[in-house]
């Protein structure tokens, strides 16, 4: 279990949208920019991780039940994605750090695998 | 209960927009979160199915007590063979597909895993017609 005040600290990551709870816990995580097999994963309690920056990453999530979503590489959520997240209840993280190299960090404070 | 949603060919930005408002129904009736999942999922991936590969389209939606009956209809190129479309990777995605995160066809197993009942029809040049049932019990 990773709680987002140690996703957004060990990241240098910042939170731009969300309930405003850090210490809300995540188990799992999955990376991927392909929304086709975001929406394959059945698992709960998920970080996606991301370089995918378009409404229809925040749509998969809403579909998914997914209620955490860190951008990767500086990607920037828009005004739209933002909103839509905001209604679904959905955390968004951003951070700079490649995918490689913000999951490797994630695996190391806790945060598993789905498969 | 009835609804009905448009679905607009090519337009990514409302794309998902007719499955979120079928999950907020869904939720107001207190179905089970795990059956919700199934057929919005079900829903989003034949939603977007239409906006890449059509060119309109509509959903309905007939909620009964027990189930879920959606009805999912467009006009476009049609799939010439289902049998192959089923299988995971195929795929005639476009590349502007691609970049909006779909076209590694996952989609209709996708579908056909997240349903309990799943039909297909289709005809080339003029349509696709997909039928999805999920029960609620
Ligand atoms: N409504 C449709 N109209 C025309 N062709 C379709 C339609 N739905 C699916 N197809 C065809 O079937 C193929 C497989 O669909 P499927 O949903 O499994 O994958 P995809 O949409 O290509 O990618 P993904 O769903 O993983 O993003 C499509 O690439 C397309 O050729
Ligand atoms: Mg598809």
């Amino acid at each position: 279990m990773v709680k987002v005040v140690d996703v957004v600290d060990k990241l240098n990551a910042r939170v731009i949208c969300g309930s405003g709870d850090m210490n809300q816990e995540i188990q799992f995580g999955f990376a991927s920019d392909l929304m086709s097999d975001v929406l394959t994963i059945d698992t709960e309690n998920l970080l996606l991780i991301t370089g995918l920056n378009n409404l229809q990453t925040i749509r998969t999530s809403e579909m998914s039940d997914i209620s955490f979503i860190l951008f990767v590489r500086d990607k920037k959520a828009t005004v739209e994605m933002k909103e839509l997240a905001c209604e679904n209840e959905i955390t968004l993280i951003e951070c700079s750090h490649s995918m490689f190299r913000a999951c490797s960090i994630l695996n190391e404070i806790g945060l598993q695998p789905v498969y | 209960m009835e609804f009905k949603f448009e679905i607009e060919g090519g337009n990514f930005s409302k794309a998902g927009s007719a499955s979120s408002e079928v999950k907020k129904i869904l939720k107001q009736l207190n179905v089970n979160p795990k059956i919700i999942k199934r057929t919005v999922v079900s829903l989003y991936e034949a939603e977007v199915n239409v906006v890449a590969h059509a060119f309109e389209g509509n959903m309905n939606v007939d909620i009964d007590t027990d189930k879920i009956v959606v009805k999912i209809e467009d006009r476009g190129p049609g799939i010439p063979d289902i049998d192959q479309a089923m299988q995971e990777g195929y795929s005639t995605a476009t590349p502007q597909v691609r970049e909006m995160g779909f076209g590694a066809g996952m989609g209709l197993p996708n579908i056909k895993r997240n349903s309990d009942k799943m039909n297909i029809t289709s005809k080339v040049d003029v349509g696709t017609e997909l039928e999805i049932i999920n029960y609620f019990g």
